[in-house]
């Protein structure tokens, strides 16, 4: 039987990764992500989760281990944050490129200077093109069930991507959340056990990395797109069976209240909920509002989000990073973007907040909107708006 | 001679695992250095190559010169690789997976992935005890993008990045001392080789896939296009390096030193810097300055090996005496 228990969304995390039975654990230690690696060394070292621990020198040479180790055909994992996934940039080329499935927890924070230990997307928006799959989780749950989908995802023959799950740092990673944990048997059936295809193996050798010269490398570039763009399939198909094992399902795009309603705001990450409290307050006070939510980031829903957005008139979007001298938000531009060529689309009104761990409240979202259907009725001469800053 | 010659040929395996028609410049010590290690390591062996010359040179899409199991990612990273691949081999063995035993990781490197951008992930490696053997073939320069100077280009020498000039004297330091970096973090084996004493070479580096634990070896490997010599010259260079002292071979066993060639005299390094167009530009003080050192850190080494022989020779009689009190 299933129980609801209250833990730590880290510790829920690692204990996630036990269930999914990982070989090998290649981390180094980060705020706000070492709850999720000291549990799993913990797990380890009580020999609860027959694994190997590296702890590593580096978040560069962190992914490097675990490349190393997928590549080696062992069920990998790893978790960072901030800066540390920004020393890990140059290596998150390699396992996507290469096809070397892995899951990795980022335990989102804001990129120094100032040093801010705290939660933004600007980690999460610098990696945006290395070509991992990556999921944004809103609660402890959605992070549980999503690290078991994300091996799922990954080891699957026709993908063999690594995946990144994406958590708020403090505001998911340090809360007691009420969580049900699947039964290890379940996840067993779910998650069948990994025999990755082409491993580094002596009885037969395969040459991994070798060096393209342009005659080649155009065409390695585009099988990768095509592999990734090709993977919503089976990410979809993933969610599905979990849902019907577990019944919590998982969509592209999520929606709260979306349908028909003629503004939307549109949300990534745990701020989500909180704006959803906003909604229903606007809604009771009689105002059409809907909320949509970004659950898979790459492969990018192009389909699903326009779907969910056509009959909306006004669409705020919020965004946790700033693209510096640029459009503003990356999610923005994104959205801007995939309505381009639609006939019908809703007028896009970009807002930045919330960076370096600083709360968005109910009041402030209710504000966010309201301010939002302002200005795409008189129009703003700024790019974006950037909420909450004392000029 | 003669018959050495049809000899020695029988003593080194035929089987190459480093196949030819590889893109190497003509003379390459280089490729020569990795044929030849690579012939003492057998089969049960995964490679993992950093950037540099020797994995630019034998992989270009759709040709590979490796009949091993060969991984090649970024330029600093290759011992976290190999760290990463030993740790899956080991707790893939454990849980019973279908995976061959006893399989060697095999760091492959230049100096520059090595002195320079690679010695974090490097002692990394060395320090958490990975079982796994890493090679440095040193050139003494990046000869791939090249010629520029790595911080285990000798004193001296010009490159690209470090050319001699009216206020320069070439490479400003002195070469880093990376086995002795190494033998600091006291793994089990640390030596130094060099592709001119072959027999010497294939000894060290089966020795180092032999020992459990992190095995450090590191192959000077002559360059003629960064070195500036002529290609036939290659195997002198290097046993000139060696005899002039400027490239002691040794070996560090569990923490002990052993000279691998006993050299009653030093040949003057002048021997080995006039052949080569990288050392052309020195004065007679400036060579004078760098025998001085040469001699000192030759010597510094010899009292290690010589305090390393009496420790072992202290130890032996202590264990005899108990012995004999039993």
């Amino acid at each position: 039987m299933t129980t609801r228990v209250g833990v730590e969304v880290s510790i829920a995390i690692a204990d996630a990764v036990k269930l999914c039975n990982a070989d090998v654990v290649a981390a180094y230690p980060i705020t706000p992500q070492t709850h999720i690696v000291e549990h799993l060394a913990e797990l380890v070292a009580n020999g609860e989760l027959d694994a190997e621990y590296i702890p590593v020198e580096s978040e560069h040479s962190a992914m490097s281990a675990c490349v190393g180790a997928a590549a080696a055909g062992a069920r990998t994992f790893t978790a960072t944050a901030g800066q540390g996934l920004e020393l890990m940039h140059e290596v998150l080329y390699i396992p996507s490129a290469m096809q070397l499935p892995m899951v990795m927890a980022v335990a989102n924070r804001a990129l120094s200077s100032p040093l801010s230990v705290w939660g933004d997307h600007s980690d999460l928006m610098a990696v945006r093109d290395t070509g991992w799959i990556q999921i944004v989780v809103e609660n402890g749950q959605q992070a549980v069930d999503n690290i078991i989908c994300a091996f799922r995802i990954a080891e699957d023959k026709r993908v063999l991507l690594p995946v990144m799950v994406h958590l708020d740092g403090f505001y998911l990673t340090h809360v007691i959340e009420p969580i049900i944990f699947p039964e290890q048997g379940d996840v067993d059936k779910f998650l069948p056990s990994y025999n990755y295809p082409f491993p580094l193996n002596p009885d037969k050798p395969v040459a991994m990395g070798d060096f393209g010269p342009p005659f080649i490398y155009t065409e390695a570039k585009w099988m990768q797109e095509m592999n990734l763009r090709a993977s919503k399939k089976v990410i979809m198909e993933c969610w599905n069976k979990f849902g019907k094992a577990f019944g919590r399902q998982y969509l592209p795009v999520e929606k709260y209240h979306s349908d028909g309603a003629s503004v939307l705001l549109l949300t990534m990450g745990c701020f989500s909920e909180t704006a959803m409290v906003a909604i229903d307050e606007l809604k009771a006070e009689g105002n059409d509002v809907g909320q949509i939510r970004l659950r898979l980031w790459r492969p990018f829903p192009f389909e699903e989000f326009r779907q969910a957005v056509k009959d909306a008139d006004v669409l705020i979007v919020l965004d946790r990073a700033i693209s510096f001298g640029g459009p503003g938000g990356v999610v923005a531009s994104e959205v801007k973007a995939a309505l381009y060529e639609q006939d019908k689309k809703p007028k896009v009104v970009s807002f930045v907040a919330g960076l370096g761990g600083r709360d968005i409240t109910v009041s402030g979202f209710k504000e966010i909107i309201q301010k939002g259907i302002e200005i795409s009725r008189t129009g703003s001469e700024n790019e974006y708006e950037i909420y909450g800053v004392r000029e | 001679m003669e018959k050495y010659a049809v000899y020695v040929p029988r003593l080194i395996q035929k089987k190459e695992k480093f196949a030819p028609g590889h893109r190497a410049c003509i003379g390459c010590g280089e490729a020569l250095a990795v044929r030849l290690a690579f012939k003492a390591l057998g089969n049960n062996v995964i490679v993992a190559n950093a950037t540099g010359c020797m994995e630019i040179v034998a992989s270009q899409i759709p040709n590979t010169s490796w009949h091993l199991p060969w991984i090649h990612t970024l330029f600093e990273n290759t011992a976290a690789i190999a760290s990463g691949i030993e740790a899956a081999y080991k707790v893939m063995k454990r849980k019973g997976r279908d995976v061959p035993a006893d399989v060697k990781v095999v760091a492959v490197a230049g100096d520059g992935a090595t002195s320079d951008i690679g010695i974090q992930a490097l002692s990394g490696a060395l320090e958490r005890g990975h079982d796994f053997v890493y090679l440095c073939f040193d050139n003494e320069a990046y000869m791939n993008t090249g010629i520029q100077r790595s911080s285990a280009t000798p004193f001296g020498a010009a490159t690209t990045t470090s050319p001699a000039g009216k206020k320069s004297i070439g490479q400003f330091s002195w070469k880093k001392n990376v086995p002795e970096i190494a033998a600091a973090h006291n793994i089990p084996y640390v030596a130094t080789a060099c592709h001119s004493y072959p027999f010497d070479l294939m000894d060290k580096v089966a020795r180092a896939a032999a020992i459990k634990g992190p095995a450090y070896v590191h192959i000077l490997s002559v360059c003629p296009t960064g070195w500036r010599s002529p290609t036939d010259t290659v195997v002198r260079l290097g046993r000139l390096a060696v005899e002039t002292g400027m490239f002691p071979l040794y070996e560090v066993v569990n923490g002990q030193y052993k000279m691998s060639i006993d050299l009653p005299e030093l040949r003057p390094v002048k021997d080995y810097l006039k052949q080569q167009g990288r050392f052309r530009h020195l004065s007679d003080d400036i060579i004078e300055q760098i025998q001085e050192r040469v001699e000192l850190e030759y010597q510094k080494l010899v009292e290690k090996a010589k305090n390393g022989t009496k420790r072992a020779k202290r130890k032996s009689k202590k264990g005899t005496a108990k012995t004999s009190v039993r």
